[in-house]
């Protein structure tokens, strides 16, 4: 027999070895979920499949009895829009400092003592300072997000940068570029890749201190319901708006991939 | 298209002596090829003439009037590899340096000015045998075909000096002897004035019209770096016998290439 390193799955073989860790967690919910309710079917802690699906469906599409808006969508709007914003701001934030900071000596040298120096900063427990600077509104929601990504991406485009190979950035010169036409068409290009690689690998921390912040102090969003419902200990609300939060990250996490494939071909390539 | 003259250069780093009264004068139109054993200073010598190093002492003249201190259109560049922008297919890597050179705003060109750069770009990757894979990717071009891009690449600026950093030297010998057709031909035809850093003697031999070894002419074994090397052999190339051959590969301890190049 093959040694277990050198024993490999068919195809749809893997796909089905791939899907059998969550039918089975499922099949353990349905039957623990079950046991429960036949000895109290109001217990709240594992609700059936049904009840889950029905609750979901509620909140997608019927108003609110208190406001009239539809719970769900309101909820992930908001929640979006403040992700957007400080996953955007990061962005933009990391490409322009991190270029800066790996291509131009003076600039790097000004800046990576004091990019360090806040990279070690809790965000969390500079939140307070927020909330008292910036009000509990909409700005310091964003700026947490801003805080706790931008120095994690900013210092991964500053370290491409200068893993850039002296031989193109000489090339370049001996081609008559300016130290403006070296960033516009030799660095930005191709740290650009870089950048939602590492913005996809900043997406996990963006969620924490979205939910984080909107647990505090927010009137709305995904983060506020769940803490919000947990008071009643409704698991019914609580496990799909986790399923439905852990989607939107999944598709996040898919858009900014099939972008890096699509526009940079080259990009994989590379590598091999 | 440019003379090149070294008067009494030194290159220090810190305490460690690289190079040490160097005195040179390179006519225009000369193919120099430069071989030595490693870090005897051929690098750091060909770096200086880029002007990515400057001598700690001396001077270093083009034409008569001290060289850039930073590397600019009038010296062209291949090294053995990194050449090339991976970003950028073939067209795009040749059709860049133009841009560079007349959008110095948004590095880009538009129109009738984009299509004279464009036929320009194909025309040079046409001469260096790569008219068919315009639309290619560096990483989808073989080690010779990057190489050619490479070349292709620094002669869009019409450098006065093209210098050329070991860039045969991670080729199949095939290859290579394809490359030194091409390379000799590109030299005459433009009339380019061409040093070229190897490690191979034979090459230096056959593509060279002047050969230049770089060795440490005196030593501390209590010190290496206490002492620079320095051209100690300078051979207008034509006059070659086996003895010298071996002298130089005695001295340099350099291996004498495992291709044999016909003509030497």
């Amino acid at each position: 027999m093959k040694r277990f390193i050198n024993q490999r799955p068919p195809r749809a073989v893997g796909y089905l070895l791939g899907l059998l860790p969550f039918v089975l967690l499922l099949l353990v919910y349905m039957a623990v979920s079950a046991a429960r309710l036949a000895e109290n079917p109001n217990d709240p802690l594992l609700p059936s499949l049904a009840t889950l699906f029905d609750t979901f469906w509620r909140l997608a599409t019927e108003p609110s009895r208190r406001t009239g808006e539809l719970v769900l969508w309101v909820d992930t709007a908001a929640s979006l829009t403040r992700l957007g914003l400080g996953v955007g701001i990061s962005m933009a934030m990391g490409l322009v400092v991190g270029i800066l900071a790996g291509l131009i000596p003076y600039a790097g040298r000004t800046l990576s003592p004091l990019i360090t120096a806040v990279a070690m900063i809790p965000p969390l427990a500079v939140l307070p300072i927020l909330f008292i600077t910036f009000g509990v509104g909409e700005l310091a929601k964003v700026v947490l997000i801003v805080f706790g990504i931008a120095p994690f991406i900013l210092r991964d485009v500053q370290q491409r940068v200068s893993e850039l190979p002296t031989e193109q950035l000489i090339k370049a010169q001996t081609l008559g570029a300016s130290s403006w036409l070296i960033i516009l068409r030799v660095v930005l290009p191709q740290v650009f890749p870089r950048l939602l690689d590492a913005t996809r690998l900043a997406l996990g921390a963006a969620w924490l201190f979205l939910i984080a912040s909107e647990a505090i102090a927010s009137t709305e969003g995904l983060g506020y319901r769940i803490f919000l419902v947990r008071r009643f200990m409704d698991m019914a609300t609580i496990l799909p708006y986790v399923v439905w939060i852990t989607l939107l990250a999944f598709l996040a996490d898919l858009l900014l991939r099939t972008t890096n494939r699509l526009l940079f071909p080259w990009y994989g390539g590379r590598r091999g | 298209m440019a003379t090149v003259t070294l008067k009494n250069v030194w290159k220090t780093y810190g305490r460690d002596i690289v190079l040490e009264r160097v005195n040179l004068h390179v006519k225009s139109g000369e193919f120099v090829t430069i071989v030595g054993a490693s870090g005897c200073g051929k690098t750091t010598f060909l770096r200086m003439l880029l002007g990515e190093e400057t001598p700690s002492r001396g001077e270093l003249l083009m034409d008569g009037v001290p060289m850039p201190a930073e590397p600019g259109p009038d010296r062209g560049v291949v090294f053995q590899k990194y050449s090339v922008f991976p970003h950028l297919n073939a067209l795009h890597n040749v059709l860049v340096a133009e841009e560079f050179g007349r959008a110095p705003l948004i590095g880009h060109l538009f129109g009738a000015a984009r299509r004279a750069a464009r036929a320009k770009a194909v025309d040079m990757l046409e001469a260096v045998g790569l008219g068919h894979a315009l639309k290619k990717y560096p990483h989808e071009l073989s080690g010779g075909m990057q190489q050619r891009l490479a070349i292709a690449q620094a002669l869009m600026k019409d450098p006065r000096i093209l210098l050329l950093d070991e860039p045969f030297g991670a080729l199949d010998p095939g290859i290579r002897r394809d490359m030194h057709a091409l390379i000799l031909d590109l030299w005459q035809r433009r009339g380019l004035t061409i040093f070229m850093v190897t490690h191979d003697l034979k090459e230096g031999f056959y593509l060279g019209t002047r050969l230049l070894v770089f060795d440490k002419v005196r030593h501390d074994p209590q010190a290496p770096n206490a002492y620079g090397a320095n051209i100690t052999y300078d051979i207008p190339v034509g006059r070659v016998e086996p003895e010298l051959l071996d002298e130089i590969r005695d001295q340099t301890g350099l291996p004498l290439g495992v291709e044999a190049n016909p003509g030497v």
